[in-house]
């Protein structure tokens, strides 16, 4: 396909590669955090082990906030805690945290510009069989409209330990978007977080591939496929959803024929429609669009709502050869 | 033509009152502090005047701007005087942001009118900037926001959301081993928020004796009396039954509102809720108790009315 020689990984299929719940990195760097800075406190709605903050409750028990089952209280407990000079990791499963105390986060995070960091555990359809209840798919829409209010979608452990890490020194109010799927690890041992940048994992020039979270790794997967048909992908970790790398959006467009986005959430208002809101007025390019479409998910596994919606390395793959007009 | 000399005519008014209030507030302190009222180097009836001259700069904004919350700035006016004038609140104007500072949360931020005038007397800003009340650009928005006003600590407008920040905030002073105090101001209406309540069983369980709620309980919502909205009474069992201490006050008596400030935490270990019975729109004869006053906008000859009532000369 390309003239131009593209470097890619040729790194062990995702099959062999170790699956890892970022969880763990999450919980970790969060101790860490709060031995070192004594400001570093936490908030849950009592789902203290699904947060996974048991060693963190036992070791900081005077930072340490279960709030119960009450999110408005736990997002607006957060803002008093900022207030009151500490810097508060409030955490709880992405559906309920961001629904369930929406109008907490517009007004007593994003419009007071509260320094609390949200953490939205078990994010996208991780939940899977519990039902689109338990989904939280519309929280990317939803977050990444307020003003002032930065959204960070973690890739793999190292990425999400290395955006916790970031969340503590950004001042102003962050909402952590941390999944349960286990995943590969998708960057290099020295990887540096750096917010509003996107993050090249593929060299490519025929096409670019944007995801994030989850989708990161099936990406790349269907990056490595292409390549074996000699087509080059680009693949971009936007982690950042907001701010977003503009740049590195417009440089796509200039530089490939055309951008694929896959996120673990509903199509409309999530990364698609972000990097579609820059490239419509700026440099229209051709662009497909995976995610979740306007309909609530049938029972099933994560890993089968997954694939029921199309998220998958193959159905990536197939959106670039459509993108592309390569007959299959 | 007419139309534009009553324009005029209203202007003027208004200078004249915003004047008037620039030069008259805080001109009886020296006179204040000699004669002591309980808990406070105020006394009550300083505190009643300033309160009237609180009440009548809330209905010149709410004049100027055209919107606001007249029944429930008057209704709240002897509880913020109080606060903040009695020397309630450890606070310091000078250092907004002082670590140390007592919190005091707006929750019922519609009032916005009454809270940015004792704010001014206070002397977080200057009174004339009370005459920009939700003009294009002004840092008094409709309802207050933190990033654009000193003295301000959270951002309220929609309902139920100062608790649960004031929740917060005790427990951060908690954390940081600090004395500071948190006084938290609801509406009676605002209780129906299930946030409060929410906050309520977090206060409760961590025992916050540094928390005091204040409820402003003058008996209307927007659109009609609470009880025939949504029948809240009893309002202190309901508050005692969530762990607190509750005590009822007179909301328009400066000395029972000093003297029961004075007692937080008034059962130590447990968080305070004083419920400060009110009249919605109270000093103003037309706006008393009368709930299209809730939002109602006073027009010149209403504050003409209003300054007489309050026994406050605004002059020609």
């Amino acid at each position: 396909m390309s003239a131009t020689p593209a470097t890619h990984t040729t790194s062990t299929k995702s099959a062999e590669r170790r699956l890892i719940d970022c969880r763990d990195a999450y919980s970790k760097t969060l101790e860490a955090m709060a031995e070192q800075d004594a400001r570093v406190c936490a908030v849950v709605n009592d789902s203290v082990s699904s947060t996974k903050l048991k060693n963190f409750k036992s070791r900081f028990p005077n930072r340490f906030v279960n709030v119960g089952i009450a999110e408005q209280n736990m997002v607006g407990v957060g803002a008093g805690l900022a207030n009151g000079g500490m810097v508060p990791y409030v955490c709880g499963a992405s559906c309920f945290l961001t629904a369930r105390a929406m109008e907490q986060v517009k007004v007593d995070l994003g419009y007071s510009k509260s320094n609390v960091k949200l953490c939205g555990m078990s994010s996208g359809m991780a939940y899977g069989e519990l039902g689109p209840t338990h989904h939280s798919i519309e929280d990317m829409a939803w977050t990444r409209v307020i003003p002032n209010l930065t959204v960070v979608v973690p890739a793999d452990p190292l990425e999400t330990a290395a955006a916790m890490r970031y969340s503590l020194e950004h001042v102003g109010p962050m909402f952590l978007r941390i999944s349960r799927m286990p995943v590969p690890e998708v960057h290099g041992g020295n990887y540096q977080f750096e917010l509003g940048k996107a993050v090249v994992l593929h060299e490519g020039d025929d096409v670019t591939l944007m995801a994030n979270g989850v989708m990161v790794s099936r990406a790349l997967e269907a990056a490595e496929s292409l390549a074996s048909k000699g087509i080059f992908a680009r693949v971009l970790n936007m982690s950042s959803m907001k701010p977003m790398d503009v740049d590195a959006v417009l440089h796509a467009a200039r530089t490939t024929r055309g951008i694929v986005t896959a996120e673990e959430a509903f199509a409309a208002g999530g990364l698609g429609g972000a990097v579609a809101e820059i490239l419509a007025v700026r440099h229209p390019v051709p662009m497909r669009i995976l995610g979740v479409p306007d309909v609530f998910a049938p029972t099933g596994s994560a890993e089968f709502l997954l694939e029921h919606f199309g998220l998958t390395a193959r159905r990536i793959e197939e959106a670039v050869l459509d993108l592309l007009g390569v007959k299959k | 033509m007419a139309g534009r000399a009553t324009l005029l005519y209203i202007l003027i008014a208004m200078i004249r009152t915003i004047a008037y209030l620039c030069n008259e507030w805080g001109k009886p302190m020296e006179a204040a502090n000699r004669e002591t009222g309980r808990g406070s180097s105020k006394s009550a009836s300083w505190l009643q005047e300033q309160a009237n001259i609180i009440r009548l700069s809330a209905m010149t904004m709410t004049n100027h701007s055209g919107l606001g919350h007249t029944g429930g700035d008057l209704s709240a006016s002897d509880i913020l005087a109080t606060l903040y004038l009695g020397d309630v609140l450890r606070v310091n104007p000078m250092e907004p942001m002082w670590p140390q500072r007592d919190r005091f949360i707006m929750s019922k931020g519609h009032c916005s009118g009454a809270f940015y005038s004792v704010l001014a007397a206070k002397g977080y800003f200057p009174k004339e900037l009370l005459a920009t009340f939700m003009d294009p650009l002004s840092r008094l928005n409709g309802h207050p926001d933190r990033n654009k006003l000193p003295g301000v600590e959270a951002n309220t407008g929609p309902l139920g959301h100062g608790l649960p920040i004031g929740v917060g905030a005790a427990l951060a002073a908690r954390m940081r081993g600090e004395s500071w105090r948190i006084f938290v101001l609801t509406g009676d209406g605002e209780l129906q928020e299930g946030s409060n309540w929410e906050a309520a069983m977090t206060a409760q369980h961590y025992n916050l004796d540094n928390l005091i709620v204040i409820v402003d309980r003058n008996r209307i919502q927007q659109g009609d009396f609470t009880e025939k909205t949504i029948r809240m009474d009893p309002v202190a069992p309901k508050w005692a039954a969530f762990g607190f201490a509750v005590e009822e006050v007179d909301g328009h008596d400066h000395a029972a509102l000093l003297d029961v400030f004075s007692r937080v935490p008034i059962a130590p270990g447990k968080p305070t809720c004083i419920i400060a019975n009110t009249i919605k729109g109270k000093g103003i004869s037309f706006a008393e108790n009368e709930p299209a006053w809730h939002h109602g906008v006073p027009t010149k000859e209403h504050l003409a009315l209003a300054a007489r009532e309050l026994v406050i000369e605004v002059g020609e």
